[in-house]
Order: C-alpha cells, then sequence, then structure tokens
C-alpha cells in the first residue's frame, strides 16, 4: 500500500459534516426515517413495497447526482485517490457489506444518526468500528515489518 | 413531493460527502493513520455532522410526526449484544482494508469512477450474502 500525506482541511470537512447533519435531520423531520447508508441501501436491493422503494431510489439518486453539481460549481469531480489495490477494494467491500448488515449500520447511521440520539446501541457500534478499523489500518501500513 | 424532497434531501448528504473528504479512501485511512501519515479532517466531519444533527434531532423529536409520514421510525432496541459488535468489528476491518465506507461510496457512484463502483459492487455482494445469513430485526415505530 502506498501511503502518502493528504492536505489537512478542518474547513471543508466541516461544512461537509454539517451538510450531513443538515441531511440527517431533514430526513427525519420530513420522512420519519435514519439516514444510514446501510439501511437505505439494503431496503432498496430488497424492497418491501413500491413506496418504500421509491423513496430510497429518490435518496440515492439525490445522493449521486452530487458530484455532479460540485462538477458544475468547481469544475471538477470531488478529489478521490484510492491508495488501495483493485483485490483489496473487492476484499474490502465484501467485509464492509456483512459488517454492516450484521451490525445494522455504519458511519452515517451509527457514527451520526445513532450517536445523536445518545442510543446505547450505536455508541458501542461506531467505538467498535473506529477501533477495528484504526488497528487495521496500523497493521497493513506498520504491521508484517512493512 | 415527497420524492423531491427525499431527492434534495440526498442531493444535500451527498454534496456534504463529496466536499467533506469522506469520499476519499486516502483522507479516510490518513485518519486513522495516527503513526504515519495523521490527517485530522475526518474529526471535523464527524463533529459537523454530530453537532448538527444532535440539536436538530431535540427540535424534530417535539413534533408530533413527521411532514409527510405518520410516525418517525427508528430503531427501538438498546441491547447491545454480540452481532452488533461483532458485524461492527467486522465492518471496521474492510474499511481500514479500503478505505469506502457506505456513506462515503454511494455519492461518488456519480462520478462513474471504475474503482468505485467496483468496490460497490462488493459491497453489495457482501450485504446480500449477510442476509441469506442474517435477517435483520425490521425496525419497529416508535416516537422516541
Amino acid at each position: 500500500m502506498t501511503a502518502f500525506e493528504t492536505e489537512f482541511t478542518p474547513w471543508l470537512s466541516l461544512a461537509g459534516g454539517v451538510l450531513i447533519g443538515i441531511a440527517s435531520v431533514l430526513l427525519m423531520l420530513m420522512h420519519g426515517r435514519i439516514m444510514g447508508a446501510t439501511g437505505i441501501l439494503a431496503g432498496l436491493l430488497v424492497p418491501a413495497s413500491s413506496a418504500d422503494w421509491q423513496w430510497r431510489a429518490a435518496l440515492i439518486g439525490g445522493m449521486i447526482s452530487a458530484p455532479l453539481a460540485y462538477l458544475l460549481a468547481v469544475g471538477s469531480f470531488p478529489a478521490i485517490n484510492v491508495p488501495v489495490s483493485m483485490p483489496m477494494l473487492i476484499v474490502g467491500g465484501f467485509i464492509v457489506g456483512i459488517g454492516v448488515t450484521i451490525g445494522s449500520g455504519c458511519t452515517s447511521g451509527h457514527g451520526v444518526c445513532g450517536m445523536a440520539r445518545l442510543s446505547p446501541r450505536s455508541v458501542a457500534a461506531t467505538l467498535t468500528f473506529m477501533l477495528t478499523t484504526f488497528i487495521t489500518v496500523f497493521v497493513v501500513r506498520h504491521g508484517f515489518g512493512s | 413531493m415527497r420524492l423531491i424532497s427525499t431527492y434534495l434531501i440526498g442531493l444535500v448528504f451527498g454534496i456534504g460527502i463529496s466536499i467533506s473528504g469522506m469520499a476519499d479512501p486516502a483522507k479516510v485511512l490518513n485518519f486513522f493513520d495516527l503513526f504515519g501519515t495523521w490527517d485530522p479532517s475526518l474529526a471535523f466531519v464527524m463533529g459537523g455532522g454530530l453537532l448538527v444533527t444532535y440539536f436538530g434531532y431535540r427540535f424534530v423529536f417535539r413534533q408530533s410526526a413527521p411532514v409527510f409520514e405518520t410516525a418517525f421510525i427508528v430503531p427501538k432496541s438498546k441491547r447491545v449484544d454480540l452481532r452488533l459488535l461483532g458485524g461492527s468489528a467486522v465492518f471496521g476491518i474492510g474499511w481500514g482494508i479500503a478505505g469506502f465506507c457506505p456513506g462515503g461510496v454511494l455519492p461518488v457512484i456519480g462520478t462513474g469512477r471504475p474503482d468505485v463502483l467496483v468496490f460497490v459492487a462488493s459491497l453489495i455482494a457482501g450485504m446480500l450474502v449477510a442476509r441469506l445469513f442474517n435477517r435483520p430485526a425490521m425496525p419497529v415505530m416508535q416516537k422516541p
């Protein structure tokens, strides 16, 4: 894995976080739903009803339009650098899919919405995945004599 | 109206993800690399998101119902069990390997990047396989 420095962007990241928060609050206020990517995607893959499918598709459609809006405003797509090989992306994606399904949520659902509700489950989930992500990055980047 | 509303909410979320750095595995992995090329930016994403959502939810849950629906749908369980902790631990391992999480990667499907699409396909495969063995409990309607 090739690690390289990334620029510290406190203001952009804070602004992004605020927008994520606003979207989470609005989804609950307007539609009574938790803004959790795992739950929203899972309900799209295995729909409960057509009405249930529609709002999820519209929500994800809005998300997917965002890079285009960003492109129109800034002149380029959001920066994405993948310092990971394709096999590792495939393995990582599959493991994430299993983990978020069994753990009933990810960074958005547990880490933002659940923590904001002070849900004990979400606090425990977030602390757990933050710890294992830290350990994994440490082992991949600094372990095995690398 | 409902679908326009959810579409716009998705757009706001996606723009937030796009400018925050959550969709950039280099930045995400550097956040966790305390003993290497550390980049603390993501703490500001989480901080901003949590702050807004915490105070926003306090307002929202004082309402009797959401604008377009009859009830707030939030998970009722408070039980911290092995499934929750084990699943979350596994999620973290995958996140640490790839650097994308579901909320970070969904919006940037819109860039059409092959590496993003490969990750999403693999994510969906993992979700569907896990579902075979793990029927997620339906969230119970409840006003918190």
